[in-house]
């Protein structure tokens, strides 16, 4: 017969600075596991949501990143021509060459830091291209002007980026006429202008990368293929959305592994702290035991009955730990993909998936701290407890 | 001290209860001193530089390099004493998934300027000798099970296609901020397989005295302001200060997760403390009794606490010093020179008294207020 779950909660509210603390140990453990986890989900998350799997992004053979890519105008015209590119509504096929590059920005806060920003230089189609794109405020950028659009996560963190203002780079003022959107993606932390602007102030005749819409999203390998062998350019062919997963795994895989390693091993701490709890617990109510034994309760019940009140004791402190986390939610950070080495800013990500996988944790962290106390009173002598 | 041997024998009582506490203390201490070491090392990573070393960068950005006809004219400047350039060279060995630093560096220029580097005459020699030679950090050698006068191929991410060099020289750094994970070749080599001759990422300029260096950066930004690539020159510190900042909170974070593991662990002992404090009322009735006084009551919890706090500061602290010490960790390149530092030891240290205040101070204040004839009523 089971012992009734009420048994625990009154012995529980018996000694409650002693549970507070457990469950409040095991809920800080909970807080930085989901916090760390947060930031590196919302990293992920920008860049997942940059590409698209409509997309191909071109850039030379061997190069790793955008940056580090240099096509010419002739592989532009032929991936213009080529037949898997989708056609926009006024005929035009679908394709964005661009202009990549890096340029250092003081940030507002501190103006002695600066940040390498990205400058992309795009076709007019660019903005069709990029479907998450969309202009909030101001108009797009004009052929032909010294004229640029910011990504919104860019506008709080550095000064000049108003609507109106004037930004200073390459030597050449830009005036910035409005400021777009991306879904929360790698773009907002972007600049974009016009390709052909930014060519001659940059890196001369050449272009970084091309992106293009493919009629059929199906035939991705098909024209992965023909693209890369086609005699004329040697380029390499991703899909956007694959590339942007890929920029997103060196950081984003350090970020897991620290989180997993600092909270595994503040866990083993507040486990150590539950073990505690728990054999004070089961010491100090070993006459309760005996009589619950004498009563005809089954060892495996108390057993049962231990763990879970150590399950339920982490478990509160597992829901302290996601109201804990809850807060930092959308909170704005910026750090250097190393894979691109620019700047992005991303937001705290704590989705409901990330606060069960906290609360499975902390119960996880009670029946481990519970086991060998529960263990230890389900093996109470009944006649000298009960002396 | 007297009494040292009554605090044992009360702490080998729950010999369980003792280690697990100790231990927690200890993990909390290695967790802090590993975080804090990882703020410390992109400090001194930012700290590090020559005060008779500036660096000139592309005003454009780093990421476009110079006229390579720059040397000359910087070289003829007053106040600069030796002048060499270097250059961001994008490689991959293998899968890549080791990632390491490359440089193309002019040699004997780079060599003088940089004395931290130490490398032996014979090596030295055969790198100044032969155009596709490289030398390579020590770590980096032992990570690759490489050896001298072995060939490696490196693919070219910026510069592509397969590019081999011969090891011809290991280098130890003389200070361990300078990164050891590193292979450096020569820029002529680049420039003959690029078939161009004339672009360098970055010069580096000795000065001849330290207190001119703004004056000489200004001297070198006038110099090129109005040519079609301008300059940026500061100090090599302010170089290197550049990429530490691009790490953006990570201070900020560390130190949050640093408090947040310390004040975990301060529940865990403080709980700890207080279950033994209560079981024991009796006990300390009965000594109260005897003619121990209140300070002298507060004083054994006290002594206790902080014999459980600091063996594991002790064990925690230290574990970690030798730990990365004797794994020469560097987080894959990340963070060279990793050395728990005596500052954060001393903070360790700090904060493992802080948790004895904290965890002990309620149970002695208890045990020193306790009135005996109550508690004594419950002994049995």
């Amino acid at each position: 017969m089971k012992i009734p779950l009420v048994y625990n909660v009154r012995s529980v509210l018996q000694r409650p600075v002693s549970t507070a603390l457990t469950a409040l140990g095991i809920a800080l453990v909970v807080a930085v596991f989901i916090g760390m986890l947060a930031l590196a989900s919302g990293f992920r998350t920008a860049l997942v949501r940059t590409g698209s799997d409509r997309n191909v992004l071109v850039l030379r053979r061997g190069a790793d990143s955008e940056l580090s890519s240099g096509l010419s105008r002739e592989t532009a015209s032929i991936l213009a021509a080529s037949p898997h590119v989708a056609t926009g509504a006024d005929g035009h096929p679908l394709v964005s060459p661009e202009v990549y590059v890096l340029i250092p920005l003081p940030k507002i806060f501190d103006t002695t830091q600066v940040a390498n920003v990205v400058a992309r230089g795009v076709s007019d189609q660019a903005w069709t291209v990029r479907s998450n794109v969309r202009v909030v405020a101001g108009r797009k950028p004009e052929s032909g002007r010294s004229e640029i659009c910011v990504g919104q996560r860019i506008v709080a963190r550095f000064p000049r980026t108003g609507i109106g203002e004037t930004l200073r780079f390459a030597g050449r003022d830009w005036s910035v006429v409005c400021h777009f959107a991306a879904g929360g993606s790698a773009f907002e932390s972007e600049i974009w202008g016009e390709n052909e602007q930014f060519m001659p102030v940059f890196r001369g005749q050449v272009f970084q990368s091309i992106t293009m819409r493919l009629s059929d999203p199906g035939a991705f390998a098909e024209v992965k293929r023909a693209l890369e062998t086609d005699k004329r350019m040697t380029v390499d062919v991703h899909r956007e959305s694959d590339f942007y997963v890929q920029q997103s795994q060196l950081l984003g895989r350090l970020l897991r592994v620290l989180a997993f390693l600092i909270t595994g091993i503040m866990a083993i701490g507040a486990v150590f702290g539950a073990v505690n709890t728990m054999y004070a617990a089961v010491a100090s109510r070993a006459p309760e035991i005996g009589v619950l034994l004498t009563l005809g309760f089954h060892p495996r019940s108390v057993l049962a009955s231990f763990l879970l009140e150590s399950a339920i004791i982490a478990a509160a402190g597992g829901a302290a730990g996601c109201l804990f986390a809850l807060p930092i939610n959308g909170i704005v950070t910026s750090t250097t993909n190393w894979a691109s080495f620019s700047e992005i800013a991303f937001s705290f990500r704590v989705t409901p998936g990330l606060l069960l996988a906290g609360l499975v944790f902390a119960v996880v962290m009670g029946v481990l701290g519970g086991f060998f106390p529960a263990r230890r009173a389900a093996r109470v002598p009944v006649v000298q407890a009960i002396r | 001290m007297r009494y040292l041997p009554l605090v044992l024998a009360n702490l080998g009582r729950h010999k369980r209860r003792t280690f697990l506490t100790t231990a927690s203390v200890a993990l909390a201490l290695f967790l802090f001193a590993s975080l804090r070491t990882v703020v410390t090392t992109i400090a001194a990573g930012a700290q590090f530089g020559s005060a008779r070393r500036l660096v000139a960068t592309n005003a454009t950005g780093i990421v476009f390099p110079l006229p390579l006809a720059y040397a000359g004219r910087l070289r003829a400047l007053p106040g600069v004493q030796a002048v060499s350039w270097a250059n961001w060279f994008g490689g991959r060995y293998g899968d890549g998934k080791r990632f390491f630093a490359t440089f193309a560096v002019d040699p004997a220029s780079y060599l003088d300027m940089y004395p931290e580097i130490v490398l032996p005459a014979d090596q030295r020699d055969a790198f100044l000798r032969e155009r596709s030679a490289a030398i390579v950090g020590r770590r980096l050698l032992d990570v690759f099970g490489w050896h001298l006068g072995q060939d490696v191929t490196l693919q070219g991410t910026i510069f592509s296609g397969d590019w081999t060099f011969t090891i011809r020289g290991v280098y130890t750094p003389s200070d361990p901020v300078i990164n050891d994970d590193m292979l450096i070749f020569r820029h002529d080599y680049l420039d003959e397989r690029m078939n161009r001759a004339g672009f360098a990422g970055w010069y580096i300029l000795r000065i001849d005295d330290p207190n001119n260096a703004a004056g000489i950066a200004k001297l070198v930004d006038d110099q090129f302001r109005n040519s079609s690539a301008p300059t940026k020159t500061g100090t090599e510190q302010a170089f290197n200060a550049s990429f530490a900042t691009m790490w953006g909170n990570v201070s900020l974070l560390m130190n949050t997760i640093g408090m947040a593991v310390v004040f975990a662990i301060l529940l865990v002992t403080a709980n700890a403390m207080m279950m033994s404090a209560r079981e024991r009322t009796g006990e300390v009735a009965v000594l109260k009794t005897i003619g121990f006084s209140d300070w002298r009551l507060f004083g054994l919890v006290m002594l206790e606490a902080g014999l459980i706090t600091l063996t594991g500061a002790v064990l925690g602290l230290g574990g970690a010093k030798l730990l990365y010490r004797a794994t020469n960790f560097n987080a894959a390149g990340f963070l060279p020179g990793f050395d728990v530092d005596g500052t954060t030891l001393a903070v360790g240290g700090a904060i493992a008294l802080l948790l004895m205040l904290a965890s002990g101070l309620v149970p002695a204040v208890r045990a020193a207020r306790l009135p005996v004839v109550q508690a004594l009523r419950h002994v049995e």
